[in-house]
């Protein structure tokens, strides 16, 4: 690392540290945060000292000169070991809502074009899942569920897969070496190979490398969902979550317990409560960190998510629809 | 068929012995170039095929992903298997002074290495970014089965060499003082330096004899391991059809199995030359058809009692697979050959006095590979198209994985390459290990000694 990108890093570490320690620092958006500000003046020494109460993410609430107090700017995407480290005192959680998911396929188009990904690479992949006989299929939108008992961490011989300690499990893809033992490893099938080189160059010769963008993506390594942290450090959901048209997508922070689809915010540990929240295959113990809230009351019937699909779309789901 | 004739085991404990094998060591023929030359174009066309699959990448493959490993990793795991049960059944042969296996030593060690060599190449061709390959030391992490086998494999190939290179140094010794030798100078050059001044006498035979003995006794627990954490690569994986108990043990044996079978069949082949029949007798391949016979019993076994149980109790997605071996549009066909030929066929053929024969047994020992490298690939394939998750994609060529003509020629150059180092070997030294013949026999070496 060169001396100028250390200093780059220091500030950019200094900045977020000083950021979040007031409290002011939501790094989530404004739409999840609720903070309560409360202004107030104080005399030292003769001088007026304009105080203000915030609250930090610990729960606490404390008091800071205003002065001091400046807006964080959005944080530039990590690159290199510091993308390794996690975006402090955050733990992202999803939630997704089975009665709400018509296989609009929004989620799976707009995290293509944001990841530059090829037509057929799916991060976010719908399924069509039918649990028994009796029951009608329901759409089964799947990522990387970001483990916290990750099978596909443990097996990389390279540490080119990690775990940070904000949940997300990202890829380094200038290390990955591509021996494909982590998609063998992932019992949900989220990971996949970038067989060929990317559909365009984002001029990928300057940008280097960041496992929170997984951008620029590169041939011959693995590929997967990676959370978004960037958009998190930049305020905004995850590609998926705010391109979904019916909302059946929350993305969040276990921390600050609470979800988010974009249109609605809600508490996390409440609704889990509420609609019996459950994690998929629970007992290979892998501990995902995707929640899914069952398909009862279902919005629309299973067929709609059918309509736009033409005859080899539909070949897809063939193994759920010849039983229906 | 039957050939009652016996031929009796020549007392081979006389001098001289090599003059048996100086005809293969001097000039080669005619015969030899041609078979060389084919040899190398086998593996110019596999070098091609590897050139193609470097420039346009692993799309060139029939691996998709779902299937992301295959017939390399399939080859991987076979030529391994080849390698290590070579170490093994040496080891074996050596410590408990197996008389009759004396004239495999050299063969089953340079099976051995060559396969060793073979092997991780197949691992390398699956390997995305080949130019990141020193990550694997840089980042190395001792929690990955990949570190685990590159550690095993590694250890192995070191003690491997050291013990091909022992059982080496006395015939060096005579090619080196064997007078009138026909061949090119650097040649015996080589000879006198490989043999680093042995001339036999007694304290040089008593070191040379005690490194054989180590590295006999080291070879078999570390081929054992080395193939259980091989087998570990895929038992660790949470995926029906992997995650399995029974798999480094199942590994094991189905390694010795292929072992035991590919020596029939180099055997045969060498038996096919003049003036060494004295060498590889039908004895030999009675031997080796009973214990052949062992195996395949085992072998059934094992198999049945890994099916049995994941068959039972019918969970979901170990039944899904269970169909798809079983249904004869998908994998049946490649299942009933595969388990019928490595489990029943042998007990058949050679364990039925009528059927058994030279030829016969050979017969059987290439089915038995070709069967077992079957089993290799239900082992991976299947399994793979058969996630936790059922496969749902519109691309039905990224769903079933059928393997192109890179891999293809990749796995016939892999072949081709392990006959090119027979053929040279028993160019450069006798096939069979000369000195070690002329010792004088003796029964079941003791470990312990007897009080008088």
């Amino acid at each position: 690392m060169s001396e100028k990108e250390k200093s780059k890093e220091s500030s950019r570490r200094h900045f977020l540290k000083s950021g979040l320690a007031i409290g002011a620092g939501t790094v989530l958006g404004s739409s999840l945060f609720s903070a309560c500000t409360n202004t107030c003046a104080q005399e030292v020494g003769g001088e007026e000292v304009e105080k203000i109460k915030l609250l930090t993410t610990e729960g606490k609430i404390v008091e800071v000169e205003k002065s001091k107090v400046y807006p964080i700017k959005p944080s530039e995407p990590a690159v290199g070991d510091a993308a390794k480290k996690g975006i402090p005192g955050r733990k992202f959680v999803m939630v997704i809502d089975l009665s709400k998911c018509a296989n609009a396929g929004k989620c799976t188009t707009a995290c293509q074009k944001g990841h530059n990904l090829q037509p057929d690479q799916e991060w976010m992949h719908v399924y069509l899942m039918k649990d028994n006989e009796y029951r009608d299929p329901y759409w089964f939108p799947k990522n990387c569920y970001h483990c916290d008992n990750p099978p596909c961490v443990k097996v990389c011989p390279v540490g080119a897969t990690f775990k940070r300690t904000d949940g997300c499990v990202l890829i380094d893809a200038d290390r990955c070496i591509g021996c494909k033992f982590c998609i063998s490893a992932c019992p949900y099938s989220a990971r996949i190979f970038n067989w060929k080189e990317a559909a365009e160059k984002l001029n990928a010769e300057k940008e280097e490398h960041s496992p929170e963008t997984s951008l620029p993506n590169q041939a011959g390594v693995v590929g997967k969902c990676d959370f978004c942290p960037d958009r998190s450090r930049k305020g905004e959901l995850p590609y998926c979550v705010s391109s979904c048209p019916m909302g059946a997508l929350y993305f969040g922070d276990i921390n600050e317990d609470v979800i988010s689809n974009g249109q609605e915010t809600l508490r996390f540990k409440q609704t889990l409560e509420d609609k019996a929240g459950y994690r998929f295959l629970e007992e290979l113990g892998t501990k995902p960190r995707v929640y899914y809230l069952p398909p009862v009351d279902r919005m629309f019937p299973y067929e709609r998510g059918l309509k736009d699909l033409d005859e080899t779309q539909k070949l897809k789901y063939k193994n759920v629809l010849d039983k229906s | 068929m039957i050939n009652h004739k016996r031929e009796k085991m020549e007392t081979l404990n006389k001098t001289n012995l090599i003059e048996d094998f100086i005809p293969y060591i001097e000039k080669p023929n005619k015969r030899w170039y041609i078979m060389v030359f084919v040899l190398l174009a086998l593996i110019g066309v596999g070098l091609y095929a590897f050139v193609y699959q470097v420039i346009y990448g692993h799309i060139v493959t029939g691996m998709r992903d779902y299937v992301v490993w295959g017939v390399y990793i399939v080859n991987f795991i076979f030529f391994l298997g080849l390698s290590y049960a070579g170490a093994l059944i040496a080891g074996i042969f050596h410590l408990a002074g197996v008389q009759w296996g004396k004239p495999f030593h050299r063969i089953l060690k340079i099976i051995t290495i060559t396969t060793l060599i073979i092997g991780p190449i197949y691992i390398l061709l699956c390997i995305g970014r080949p130019d990141r390959l020193f990550n694997l030391f840089i980042y190395a992490r001792i929690q990955s089965p990949i570190t685990w086998d590159i550690i095993a494999i590694v250890t192995d190939m070191f003690f491997c060499i050291a013990y091909l290179y022992f059982i080496h140094i006395e015939d060096f010794a005579k090619l080196r003082d064997y007078k009138g030798l026909n061949v090119a100078n650097w040649r015996k050059k080589l000879y006198r330096w490989l043999a680093i001044g042995y001339t036999g006498a007694k304290e040089q035979k008593k070191l040379l004899n005690q490194a054989l003995n180590i590295m006999a006794a080291i070879i078999i627990p570390t081929s054992i391991i080395a193939y259980s954490l091989l087998a570990w690569l895929f038992g660790m994986n949470l995926r029906p059809g992997w995650h399995n108990s029974i798999f480094a043990p199942f590994f094991v044996l189905t390694a010795i199995y292929s072992g035991i079978a590919l020596l029939i069949v180099v055997i045969w082949v060498y038996r096919k030359n003049s003036g060494l029949e004295k060498y590889f007798t039908e004895e030999h391949f009675n031997y080796l058809g009973f214990a052949l016979i062992i195996f395949a019993l085992f072998y059934g076994y094992f198999s049945f009692s890994e099916y049995i149980t994941e068959w039972y109790n019918s969970q979901k997605t170990p039944s899904i697979l269970l169909n798809k071996l079983w249904d004869l549009s998908e994998f049946g066909y490649l299942f009933l050959f595969s388990n019928i030929v490595a489990s029943i066929l042998p007990v058949i053929i050679i364990g039925i006095p009528k059927f058994r024969s030279i030829n016969s047994i050979t017969f059987v020992s290439v089915l038995v590979l070709i069967a077992l490298w079957i089993k290799r690939y239900l082992i991976i394939v299947p399994t793979l198209e058969t996630p936790y998750i059922p496969i749902q994609d519109s691309r039905l060529d990224w769903v079933h994985y059928s393997p192109t003509w890179v891999e293809w020629a990749l796995t016939m150059s892999g072949v081709a390459f392990f006959v090119l180092i027979f053929i040279l070997m028993t160019k450069f030294v006798p096939i069979v290990c000369v000195s070690e013949m002329e010792e004088k026999s003796h029964g079941i070496r003791f470990f312990y000694k007897t009080r008088k």
